[in-house]
């Protein structure tokens, strides 16, 4: 077997890999709080909470339904993103006339309590969920082993990606999400029922955090601090992308997810900071973000 | 979209700008009765948990002067804060330092660090603004987390309170709790002199309409950039002083949660006011001590008050006792 700089292919290769799952996360998770922002102009703070929440619906459909890994698939985000309605229409829709940092600052409220509730309730050990069997075992592919699961988790991720990118871009509902993102009181002005529109979209955006918990539940444990941190690094992650373009998020998430999976083959100790340090980067070289529009 | 709006927003509970000229003099009055409440206040509290309290009082009005009068918001001021306490600890423990000079060099090392950060941050506005020091607060934090300096997960522990230039030993709570009223006073004054100098209103002009501000042709970067300094310095100020006092420095110092109460400390008392932040600092800090034994729950209280700070009272109490007695506080 050849060796890269002392490396060997499954190492290089397995890191790569895991770099691609948490890539997977980055661009779901960025989608939808790019989708967020660009209705609401908010930082929808509560988005790792939702995540997380994603995974604990799965877990407890499981648990005290029986309801297995597919149904949950869908089932989850629905749930979580009718809560996501309801904290649309109960405070956001509120906010709307006061600065966008309340925004900021009430989501991060929520996801304190929302965090400290599954804290008080299920610890924070972690819960097993079990990968589901018609996804069970890997295939061996030569120069490395590849779980089944996992090559799942990035397939669903894309897809769910490349879905959310044709809506917006290619149907009708997409047309007037871009509009309204552009001039909303217009819009409103031509007929088309604005409030609900945004109730919709910070619903979906939140759905998608949920679906990404759901996919995310059997690879990690399913734990009240996992969307804690994870959404610092998507925070880091949209900086760098800058917000202004769909496909831009979805490709800043995938590649900053890989060079994350570098930096762990090759400098270990670096690679819980290395996205941060992109990002400074990206700010002393092209501040607006690399698909962003300079404000 | 820039941050102007959060002036304008706060419905009411505004600043000095209109009533400054007219009468500043109740300041006067109201900084003497808070230094006789600091001298008379351990006859009564339990002065450690006062010296919590001014610690967290100083922190809150450095973000203040950033959020409230430079309407710029860092979600990320436990950077400065813990890293300062990280160094100051480091400073009097392994260096031998006296505490005034262990202190001294907290507060250093967090105005070259927010030098550093604010030079990054201010290059976007807004919500990334909030991203940014967010981001970069929590690179602070894994660096804390792995470097030997910190003592990662066990922190700088025991670190010795030392006797103050060479001569005044601080291991009394009491003694101690006057060295920190003091520098807390001393502080808070910085603050309301900033505010209230000329360089504090062009920071509230850039606040309340940045592009106006450029067109009369100040270079608004560079005050965004010496506010954002001043407040992490004064930020890093409190967090030495936390070090000594506690004799630690921990990771829960720069962990984000920090960053978060600080902001939620600021919010209770009234953005943009001169009180505000101590008022809210003292409130948290009570909430927690006198919360302690609901343990978990305590997270979700605060989240419970962050919501209904934000949907209700987005004043905060200084802001509204302020539009009671008609003037600013």
């Amino acid at each position: 077997m050849f060796e890269l700089l002392g490396v060997s292919p499954q190492v290089l290769f397995g890191q790569l890999l895991l770099g691609l799952i948490n890539g997977s996360f980055y661009a779901v998770l960025s989608l939808g709080l790019a989708i967020i922002f660009g209705l609401l102009n908010i930082i929808n703070f509560a988005h790792g909470a939702q995540y997380m929440m994603g995974a604990f619906v799965a877990w407890m459909l499981l648990q005290y339904a029986g309801i297995g890994y597919w149904w949950a698939l869908l089932i989850a985000p629905v749930l979580v993103g009718v809560t996501g309605i309801v904290i649309e229409r109960l405070f956001l829709s509120r906010l709307q006339n006061v600065d966008h940092l309340y925004g900021l600052l009430l989501t991060f409220g929520l996801a304190l309590i929302i965090q400290g509730v599954f804290r008080n309730q299920y610890g924070v050990s972690g819960l097993p969920y079990g990968i589901p069997p018609e996804l069970a075992g890997g295939r061996n592919l030569g120069f490395m082993f590849l779980p089944n699961y996992r090559a799942w988790v990035v397939l669903a991720a894309l897809v769910a990606c490349i879905a959310t990118w044709l809506v917006i871009e290619r149907t009708r509902l997409g047309a007037y999400l871009r509009a309204a993102t552009e001039n909303a009181p217009l819009v409103g002005a031509f007929g088309i029922n604005v409030p609900l529109l945004v109730t919709v979209t910070y619903g979906f955006g939140v759905a998608l955090a949920a679906f990404a918990g759901v996919l995310a539940a059997p690879i990690y444990a399913v734990n009240p601090n996992m969307g804690a941190d994870l959404i610092i690094v998507v925070f880091a992650v949209v900086v760098i992308g800058g917000m202004g373009s769909i496909l831009g998020s979805i490709i800043t998430g995938f590649s900053l997810g890989l060079i994350e999976g570098l930096t762990k083959v090759f400098y270990p100790e670096a690679s819980s900071t290395v996205i941060f340090v992109i990002m400074i980067l990206v700010l002393l070289v092209k501040p607006a973000g690399l698909f962003g529009r300079a404000a | 979209m820039t941050t102007h709006d959060i002036a304008t927003s706060r419905d009411g509970a505004d600043d000095t700008a209109g009533t400054a000229t007219r009468s500043p003099w109740h300041y006067g009055v109201l900084f003497v009765a808070l230094a006789g409440v600091l001298l008379v206040a351990p006859q009564f509290l339990y002065p450690v948990f006062l010296m919590k309290v001014l610690c967290f009082g100083l922190f809150a009005a450095a973000l203040n002067l950033l959020l409230g009068y430079g309407g710029l918001l860092s979600f990320g001021h436990a950077a400065y804060f813990g890293f300062a306490s990280y160094v100051s600890a480091h400073a009097a423990k392994v260096w031998g330092l006296t505490p005034e000079l262990a202190i001294l060099s907290g507060t250093g090392a967090a105005v070259v660090l927010g030098a550093i950060f604010g030079a990054l941050a201010i290059r976007r506005q807004g919500i990334y603004f909030a991203m940014i020091t967010l981001a970069l607060s929590q690179l602070v934090f894994f660096v804390s987390l792995q470097s030997p300096f910190t003592g990662g997960e066990d922190g700088i522990q025991s670190v010795p309170r030392g006797q103050l230039f060479g001569i005044l030993p601080l291991a009394d709570d009491r003694t101690l709790y006057y060295v920190v009223a003091t520098i807390f006073l001393l502080g808070f004054l910085l603050i309301f002199r900033i505010i209230h100098s000329p360089f504090g209103q062009v920071l509230r002009a850039i606040r309340d309409n940045e592009p106006r501000a450029i067109s009369l042709g100040y270079r608004t970067t560079q005050y965004k950039l010496a506010v954002f300094v001043l407040s992490a310095g004064i930020a890093g100020l409190a967090g030495s002083m936390k070090a000594i006092v506690f004799q630690l420095a921990s990771l829960t110092d720069v962990h984000w949660t920090m960053s978060g109460e600080v902001v939620l400390m600021t919010l209770v008392g009234g953005m943009g006011t001169i009180f505000g932040p101590l008022i809210g600092a003292a409130v948290v800090v009570s909430m927690q001590n006198y919360l302690a034994t609901f343990g978990a729950w305590v997270p979700i209280i605060q989240g419970v008050v962050f919501v209904i700070c934000v949907m209700l009272f987005r004043e905060g109490i200084i802001g509204v006792l302020s539009r009671w007695v008609k003037r600013p506080l």
